[in-house]
């Protein structure tokens, strides 16, 4: 049995449980590192198949564009909380995606979530299209197209697939 | 403490408790289950990042070294919030409540329960 099933995760684990305690005192350490080397052996025999990060610059750029997706969105839902609701009008949407691996389609659910004023609500069994509910939707053939160039085209090149 | 970091703090936790406000307000006022989700995910998380982040500098200070464990809860947030928002639409969609009245594409929902695709297998 390898020490280290999970390198990656042995080191988030000890990252991790330090940036939570807020200390780099040697039992926290001792502790940390206990953490990262008992935790992965245990559930080394539950994991599935995940595609790696093939660009991780292309990751980090993601992630800074979300972040400020989210920003935006917040301020955009808040305004539409405020206003009459009688202008609101929300609506199911469809999303034809092509994404396919399990991880990919996760997060671009959950990306979708966050940002622009959708909550992703099912995925189809066929793992081809991604349902979603928008607060106020405008045009249906545009928010597909954001949808598709703007989370789900990075990500399929973040994976490769 | 010095009055600019004072200043940064007030400002953050006054844009977190705006949000936050905002959020929860929104979860009273919205007409359905599914227009109602999107207060608590989308407006209460730029709430709460903001007063975790005036936390964060507020500490910072107090104790003399970084404080980041704010920035974790951040997220732990931002992950989770996503995947109760959809156990929430998931469960609304199966329990059959119904959506406002207006809601374009109602239709779609009967579809969302069998995680059927929108046009093929149209035999109902």
């Amino acid at each position: 049995m390898r020490v280290f099933p999970m390198p990656f995760h042995s080191l988030l684990l000890f990252v991790v449980w330090l940036l939570l305690n807020n200390s780099v005192s040697a039992g926290h350490i001792v502790l940390a590192a206990f953490f990262a080397i008992a935790i992965p052996l245990f559930v080394n025999g539950m994991r599935d198949e995940h595609p790696k990060i093939l660009k991780p610059w292309r990751a980090f750029r993601y992630v800074l564009m979300v972040m400020r997706d989210i920003l935006v969105a917040n301020i955009e839902v808040a305004w539409l909380i405020i206003r009459p609701i009688k202008h609101l009008e929300p609506g199911f949407v469809a999303v034809p995606i092509n994404i396919r691996s399990d991880l990919g389609i996760t997060i671009l659910a959950s990306t979708v979530s966050l940002t622009p004023g959708t909550v992703s609500a099912e995925i189809s069994k066929d793992k081809q299209w991604l349902y979603v509910h928008a607060l106020h939707l405008e045009g249906e053939a545009d928010l597909i197209h954001l949808i598709k160039t703007r989370y789900e085209a990075p990500l399929k090149e973040i994976f490769g697939c | 403490m010095p009055l600019y970091l004072e200043i940064i703090i007030c400002v953050l936790l006054l844009i977190g408790g705006v949000f936050l406000l905002l959020g929860s307000y929104g979860l009273a006022r919205l007409p359905d289950i599914f227009t109602r989700l999107h207060s608590p995910t989308k407006a209460s998380t730029l709430g709460i990042t903001g007063v975790l982040l005036s936390s964060m500098v507020f500490h910072s200070y107090q104790n003399g070294s970084l404080s980041v464990n704010e920035l974790l809860i951040t997220l732990f947030l931002l992950i989770t919030a996503p995947v109760a928002a959809y156990m929430i639409a998931k469960t609304a969609i199966h329990h059959e409540t119904p959506p406002l009245d207006k809601t374009k594409n109602a239709h779609l929902v009967s579809k969302i329960r069998d995680r059927q695709a929108p046009k093929e297998n149209d035999e109902a």
